[in-house]
């Protein structure tokens, strides 16, 4: 199996972007989730509460993961620049 | 593929105060992407929160009070009261002769006391022009997000009595 190259600084900058990009998606839909889950508890609907946090439990390990993803290849880039300088 | 290997060997302060002018653009989109995902858990948190709200809450026990004469309630006309407790301010109303309806007074956007346009049959909210139907509580008009929430009344004899609230609404 070949070995694979680290990423080039360009390269790093646009992983890191799209993994942004992902991040403020997934904010949104949770910050969705978050109002509607409450209208629907000052509305009496008590049984969405359980799986709104679950989702929403979900979306903020992805945007974790996704973290952990850029500060891999945030890492992973600089220190190619650092061994081609 | 060990995702939590720290590849970098460079201390974390020279990591964010690099010398390079490069660097910087992923200082600012590392701490960026953090400034978001702390938001993110703040976000969970705040479902988590109204989980363990929802846990806790008890039906509520309300009161029975007798809170207006049938008849001294002209047709359109209106009678304010408070119910269930001193705080809670709410509207009784004779839309026609054999209906009496009550509501909470607050209105479900920003706790305005909402009134009854009789000309209009409709419950109003000056603030916002927020307006209720007489009939279900329901939002016809405006900013309000929820209907108002009814107060269950029974008629025993001439009197018009009190004996909870409905605030669970269909959305």
């Amino acid at each position: 199996m070949p070995e694979q190259n680290p990423p080039t600084r360009k390269q790093g900058l646009t992983a890191i972007d799209g993994a942004l990009a992902l991040i403020a998606l997934l904010l949104i839909v949770q910050m969705w989730l978050l109002t509607a889950t409450l209208e629907s508890y000052l509305a009496g609907h008590h049984e969405v509460a359980l799986p709104a946090a679950i989702i929403s439990g979900v979306l903020f390990l992805t945007c974790a993961g996704l973290n952990l993803f850029v500060n891999r290849i945030d890492a992973e880039a600089r220190d190619a620049g650092e061994g081609t300088a | 593929m060990n995702w939590f290997r720290r590849l970098n060997k460079q201390p974390l302060w020279r990591d964010e105060f690099s010398i390079h002018t490069d660097d910087e653009r992923y200082v600012s989109r590392r701490q960026f992407t953090k400034f978001l995902v702390l938001t993110s858990l703040g976000m969970f948190v705040g479902n988590v929160w109204i989980l363990v709200r929802s846990w806790l809450d008890k039906a509520p026990v309300y009161p029975e009070e007798t809170i207006a004469d049938a008849n001294d309630i002209p047709i359109g006309g209106a009678r304010l009261f408070r119910y269930p407790t001193r705080n809670d301010p709410c509207i009784l109303i004779r839309p026609d002769e054999q209906t009496y309806v009550a509501y909470s007074q607050k209105c479900t956007h920003l706790s305005c006391a909402v009134y009854y346009a009789r000309d209009k049959n409709r419950l109003e909210c000056p603030c916002h022009q927020g307006y209720f139907s007489v009939k279900t509580g329901e939002v016809l008009q405006g900013p309000p997000p929820r209907p108002l929430p009814r107060v269950v009344l029974e008629r025993r004899g001439g009197n018009l009595v009190a004996v909870g609230m409905d605030t669970r609404t269909e959305s």
